[in-house]
């Protein structure tokens, strides 16, 4: 009987006790709080033309308010140019076009009535190669964007504070008067992201911003991604898919002038569900 | 338009190697808790024995699939279904090792059980043997032919072999009462059957990854999620 009470303690299914300690699964950690909020930018039936080449095809997307959204695709797919269709730049190649609804804030950016340079304030962009303007010092290539759009105040503390913010002041804040070229590639960097801030754009354009950067130059970059997307909407486009998982919180996928697949930046690079997508993250085109 | 394979041969390379080590390893198991419980079934000691070193096998191919998946998510930061499948094979490689050592499990019992008389012909110990070999082959099946269909199939009949291993561990607790002498025996006897009982709930692991791999949704502990009442069975 002895053997029978001892071993009857065991009976009992023996299913693993730590599913007893298992959480609910937590949300998802990419998800913006602003999901809820209206979309800052909403691009709905957007084509883009190169003369008579149709390079965007009747794009739809919605980009929530502080917020990263990474644009992914091979060479030609369309993303640079859907990048700079949002400020108008793609507007100023001779022979282009764009049509379609791109609304920031409800307000369609391709109306007639809107003045391009007033949108391209709010609309700001840095490129792939820092262009810092080569004979103006530190402190006037951040207070340019200033001068040229005519806003006053206190340019010194509006200089002062873009430079926290793109992660530089400290690194400048001894030499401000020198000339920008003396700064490094990475620095260069930081600065034409504080004279895009300097004039307090709402959405932040970054196309290939890290790609002529050294590895910690671009995880600077990143890091102040990072910071600055409790201020601004971000459209980062890249080559290089690890920065865009890193960085953003969705990511849309562009392949020969279509957006292919948009969604949270997680499930693109776990479980995409267009083929194309997959094929295209884990590797296996051309 | 696009290939079915990596534009990176060598990469495709790595990740079948890395499928056909882990088939192997398999296989090694599958062998290895048949032959255990041959071993008891016909008192064949040095079947046994050869059970216990064959492990050491089983051992070696887990580090070296181990050292294969951390060399692919270090220099491929693999992303999608490579990713679920890279993860996968380091989940999966962990409940083909502790299988290989419930085998071993299994294995000593056999020698134990042959130093003394038969207790008496137990037809359960094989199938509950049959049934737990067949979830661990239908799980590598599954794994092989990215079928999500066969690997529920394992989730759902580890509910049988855990019914045959409740009769089995009832019937030997009434046989042990009746007769205090086959104690150890019966002891032992389940004790493999214990050890069965849980190589099919590896199996059932081993299943419900390839799901995770093929659909990319954990189904894992569906009644620890806060939805479901309190489970029958959570394995």
């Amino acid at each position: 009987m002895n053997a029978f009470q001892e071993t009857t303690v065991v009976i009992p299914p023996s299913r693993r006790m730590l599913d007893l300690q298992a959480k609910p699964v937590a949300p998802a950690l990419r998800t913006p709080a602003s999901a809820q909020e209206p979309p800052k930018l909403q691009v709905e039936k957007l084509d883009a033309w190169y003369g008579k080449t149709h390079a965007l095809h009747g794009v739809n997307l919605v980009v929530p308010p502080r917020s990263v959204m990474a644009a992914i695709g091979p060479s030609g797919c369309g993303k640079s140019t859907f990048l700079r269709c949002l400020n108008r730049m793609h507007e100023l190649i001779p022979g282009a076009r764009a049509e379609g609804t791109l609304l920031l804030d409800g307000q369609n950016l391709l109306g007639r009535d809107v003045d391009p340079v007033s949108l391209r304030r709010r609309v700001g962009m840095v490129f792939q190669r820092p262009n810092p303007f080569p004979t103006l010092s530190i402190r006037d290539n951040v207070a340019a964007g200033l001068k040229l759009n005519g806003i006053g105040g206190n340019h010194d503390e509006i200089v002062e504070r873009t430079l926290r913010q793109s992660a530089l002041w400290d690194e400048v804040k001894d030499r401000l008067a020198a000339s920008a070229l003396s700064l490094s590639g990475g620095q260069q960097q930081r600065l034409c992201i504080a004279r895009a801030l300097a004039v307090e754009p709402e959405v932040l354009l970054m196309d290939e911003p890290a790609s002529a950067l050294d590895p910690i130059a671009t995880a600077k970059i990143e890091d102040l991604i990072h910071e600055l997307k409790s201020r601004y909407t971000i459209l980062i486009v890249t080559h290089n898919m690890q920065q865009a998982a890193r960085v953003s919180d969705q990511t849309a996928f562009f392949y020969m002038g279509d957006l292919i697949e948009v969604g949270p930046t997680e499930k693109i690079f776990t479980n995409p569900s267009e083929k194309r997508t997959e094929d295209y993250v884990t590797g296996k085109f051309g | 338009m696009a290939p079915e394979t990596h534009t990176d041969k060598v990469y495709e390379a790595e990740l079948a190697r890395l499928r056909e080590r882990l088939l192997e390893m398999g296989g090694l198991v599958e062998a290895a808790i048949a032959a255990a419980v041959r071993a008891i079934m016909e008192r064949d000691t040095p079947l046994a024995e050869k059970v216990i070193s064959s492990d050491r096998e089983v051992n070696r191919a887990e580090v070296e699939i181990d050292d294969m998946c951390r060399r692919l998510l270090a220099l491929r930061q693999p992303a999608a279904s490579d990713l679920r499948f890279i993860t996968t094979a380091l989940k999966i490689v962990t409940d083909l090792e502790r299988m290989g050592d419930l085998a071993v499990n299994v294995a000593e019992r056999a020698i134990d059980l042959t130093q003394s008389a038969p207790l008496r012909p137990f037809h359960d110990l094989t199938e509950l043997a049959d049934l737990s070999a067949s979830q661990l082959g239908k799980a590598l099946d599954a794994f092989v032919e990215r079928n999500v269909e066969k690997a529920e199939e394992v989730i759902h009949g580890d509910d049988l072999l855990d019914a045959i291993y409740h009769r089995l561990f009832g019937d030997l607790l009434t046989y042990m009462m009746e007769d205090s002498r086959v104690v150890r025996r019966g002891t032992n006897t389940m004790f493999a059957a214990k050890q069965l009982e849980r190589f099919g709930d590896h199996a059932t692991n081993v299943a419900e990854m390839v799901v995770y791999m093929v659909r990319g949704t954990d189904v894992r502990h569906p009644h620890s999620r806060g939805a479901d009442p309190a489970p029958v069975h959570d394995a």
